[in-house]
């Protein structure tokens, strides 16, 4: 089996409970697998949350680890993809002075050349909000970096995948 | 609404009746046939211990001595009955002591409900007096565990977690109940759960790898079966017995899948595994196709996973998907339950016999024999060995008994020669390895199944880990019988280090009390065997007696157990001395 490491979107559709984040957490800890990044939210279904969890492994371990979500109880379906196999952003955030989006001209070329959105200004600092690849947030972090940056945070990825998840049929089946 | 809702509404309000959630707790366990439970009381679970007195004429509640005895007794009343083993503790050290036993059951697929008492909901999270997170302690070897804080959601959430625990794969449900919701009052009522939306039980069975499997086992020139607990825990035996009838395949067992068919099967040829047989180990590295039923390829089983089976295709009937391709790359993987997937392969395999195939496993069985078996079973020296006592005890029993092993030496002395007539026979820890296992674990076994002999087989260094249960046997006055095979070691570890430490003997002697006047103290009669002349006359006595009975037999110290495989090498290279 494919033992080159990628970086794998996992999609976990759970029901929401607690603790279950120990549990799938726990997956990983067991394994010695560092989470890049994980989100929890809702998802196209009421009452179901929708995981991603970013991780740098290799398909057998993937495969296996995968295996292990869906086998928990209230995991109701895990999926791996790769990148190509998705639509996937993160969204950040920069806290910066506001003197400086008046007196420095290069950050507002920076703002308008980036597709960074302002999020709120006063008369302290302004909020920028940025969307997209890592490659991009990375981008506009550099270049802004040698202005002073307050605060910065970076979410981790949602993705959505190319390919349809059957997750609704099989609720659906359940209920029948 | 329609008339339908309206009927059930009326009966609802016809069947609820207001309870404390305490005494709910003891009426869920009635609702699932529960008729003992192993425990020990404390502050956050004295509520239902209340209830427990109250319902004593339903529900026997048994005090072990320790909470980890009442966690491997309820293991071992669930391993020889198949149903649900519940315990039961309080909060903190109560709960954290049932710990051991539950990764044990996790690992066993074990049918195993545990109540925890907790701390009042308002407490959580203030480090209370015996307040631990037991929820975040067990989640790594539970297969569900919830904590309740409110005494309306306690039918649900237990009918759950007796469906979650016996449903599938088996395994311990982990219940952590708070201790206002024990004393608040609501409207009780039970449903048993038939299903949950995100939890497949049993994969679907596809009836294509079911004939592919059946098209290469039917084409193989030399086929191996190897079988697991899977064929027990799916009440398969009957329909596996078949499948190797007819088939007419070698097979061969792992720990836990022993006793699934009789140890004198034609077709049994022994166990595999780090002290199994020698010939099944060795041929696992020469048959074509290896077909594995309900096991996991644990690393004891498989040895080197580089040099296992690599010439074989290998087909995998398995309950649980993230078993397959974990250890061992499957060719064949036939998804579902046991006694559903063999019942389907029958009618498409050849009758067979494989005969000159068979004569493989014969011959290296003589070698086996010649090297190890003759002098474990026949010894000529003057020491006693474990192996002479299994072979008595068998004699005694005719096979009939149970028997519960410890971890170690003569753990792996009693698998190998215990002799197994009926299914369920062989209790003991395989994936865990828990010393201390055995005599707790007798306690539920007998419990489940008073009809049949019980047979502890436990060494001197895991009899100490739990003895105090001699107490338990004692006050519920059980007729187990207990042997300890005392060789004044903790055998197993010693062998290690005079095969691979150059016997450097680290913390491995062990300097006993008198056995048999603590036995005695318990108020359990006694005996200890020091030759072999008194050997079969200690038997018949122990096995003659009407109550509890311990017998010691000092065998011989530095006694090895083979055929070994090494940790690391492969099963081919297995060793005779």
């Amino acid at each position: 089996m494919e033992k080159t490491i990628h970086t794998y979107t996992v999609s976990i559709y759970t029901e929401n409970n607690i603790g279950l984040l120990n549990r799938i957490s726990a997956i990983f800890q067991r394994r010695h697998v560092n989470i890049e990044s994980i989100v929890s939210s809702v998802s196209e279904i009421k009452g179901v949350s929708r995981w991603t969890i970013v991780v740098k492994v290799s398909e057998e371990q993937i495969k296996k680890i995968v295996g292990q979500i869906e086998k928990q109880v209230e995991v109701i379906k895990a999926y791996y993809h790769k990148d190509e196999d998705t639509i996937y952003q993160e969204s950040c955030l920069f806290k910066i002075k506001s003197d400086l989006l008046f007196e420095e001209r290069e950050i507002q070329n920076i703002i308008k050349d980036s597709g960074a959105n302002i999020v709120t200004v006063n008369k302290k600092f302004f909020v920028l909000e940025k969307s997209g690849r890592r490659n991009e947030i990375e981008e506009i972090y550099n270049q802004l970096i040698p202005f002073g940056i307050m605060q910065f945070v970076r979410s981790g990825r949602i993705a959505v995948t190319k390919d349809e998840m059957k997750i609704s049929e099989m609720l659906a089946a359940f209920s029948n | 609404m329609n008339t339908e809702t309206l009927k059930e509404q009326k009966v609802t309000v016809a069947t609820t009746e207001r309870i404390s959630g305490c005494e709910a707790i003891v009426r869920c366990l009635l609702e699932e046939g529960v008729d003992t439970i192993y425990g020990y009381p404390g502050g956050a679970i004295m509520p239902v211990y209340d209830e427990l007195y109250k319902y004593r004429e339903q529900l026997h509640h048994v005090l072990t001595r320790h909470e980890q005895g009442a966690a491997h007794a309820a293991q071992g009343y669930a391993r020889i009955s198949g149903k649900v083993g519940v315990a039961m503790a309080t909060s903190g050290p109560g709960a954290t002591n049932l710990i051991t036993g539950i990764a044990d059951a996790q690992i066993d697929s074990t049918p195993m409900v545990c109540i925890t008492g907790q701390v009042a909901s308002h407490l959580l999270g203030s480090d209370a007096f015996q307040e631990t997170d037991i929820i975040g302690i067990s989640t790594p070897v539970t297969k569900w565990n919830h904590q309740v804080t409110r005494a309306e959601d306690i039918p649900e959430v237990l009918a759950k977690a007796f469906y979650i625990a016996r449903s599938g794969r088996p395994g311990p449900v982990l219940i952590d109940i708070t201790k206002d919701a024990q004393f608040a009052e609501f409207d009780f009522k039970y449903k048993k759960c038939t299903g949950i939306r995100s939890y497949t039980p049993i994969p679907k069975m596809d009836l294509e790898k079911v004939k592919a499997a059946a098209e290469l086992i039917n084409s193989a020139k030399k086929p191996m079966i190897v079988w697991g607990q899977g064929v027990i825990l799916g009440q398969a035996e009957e329909e596996f017995k078949a499948v190797v009838e007819k088939s007419g395949i070698p097979s061969a067992w792992t720990i836990l899948g022993a006793s699934a068919i009789p140890t004198d099967h034609p077709l049994n040829v022994g166990m595999v595994g780090m002290h199994g047989n020698y010939a099944p180990n060795k041929l696992t590295n020469e048959c074509d196709v290896l077909i594995a039923i309900g096991m996991r390829f644990d690393d004891r089983v498989t040895g080197n996973l580089a040099t296992y089976a690599k010439q074989a295709k290998v087909i995998h009937f398995e309950i649980d998907p993230a078993e397959v391709d974990k250890n061992v790359k499957t060719d064949i993987a036939v998804l579902g339950n046991a006694k559903e997937t063999l019942a389907a392969l029958l009618p498409l395999l050849d009758q067979k016999n494989h005969e000159q195939w068979h004569d493989e496993f014969r011959k290296l069985h003589v070698v086996e024999f010649e090297k190890v078996i003759k002098k474990d079973l026949y010894p000529t020296k003057e020491g006693l060995t474990m192996g002479e006592v299994l072979k008595e005890i068998n004699e005694q029993s005719k096979g009939d008994a149970a028997i519960v092993s410890d971890v170690g030496q003569h753990q792996m002395i009693a698998c190998r020669y215990a002799k197994f007539n009926k299914s369920k026979s062989n209790i003991t820890s395989g994936g865990l390895g828990t010393m201390g296992f055995a005599l707790p674990a007798a306690i539920g076994a007998k419990m489940a199944a008073p009809e049949r002999e019980v047979v502890a087989i436990i060494g001197d260094g895991g009899f100490q880990m739990t003895i105090q249960e001699l107490g338990t046997i004692f006050q519920q006055r059980l007729p187990v019988k207990i042997v300890v095979l005392n060789n004044e070691f903790l055998g197993m570890v010693r062998q290690w280090q005079q095969l691979f430490f150059d016997k450097r003997y680290a913390s491995t002697e062990m300097i006993n009390p008198d056995f048999v006047s603590i036995a005695k103290g318990y108020y359990i009669e006694a005996k200890k065997v020091t030759k072999r002349e008194e050997l079969k006359d200690a038997v018949a006595e122990m096995m003659g007696n009407a109550g509890p009975y311990f017998l010691e037999v000092c065998v011989e110290k530095e006694d090895n157990v083979f055929p070994m495989i090494p940790t690391g090498a492969s099963v081919s290279d297995v060793r005779l001395s």
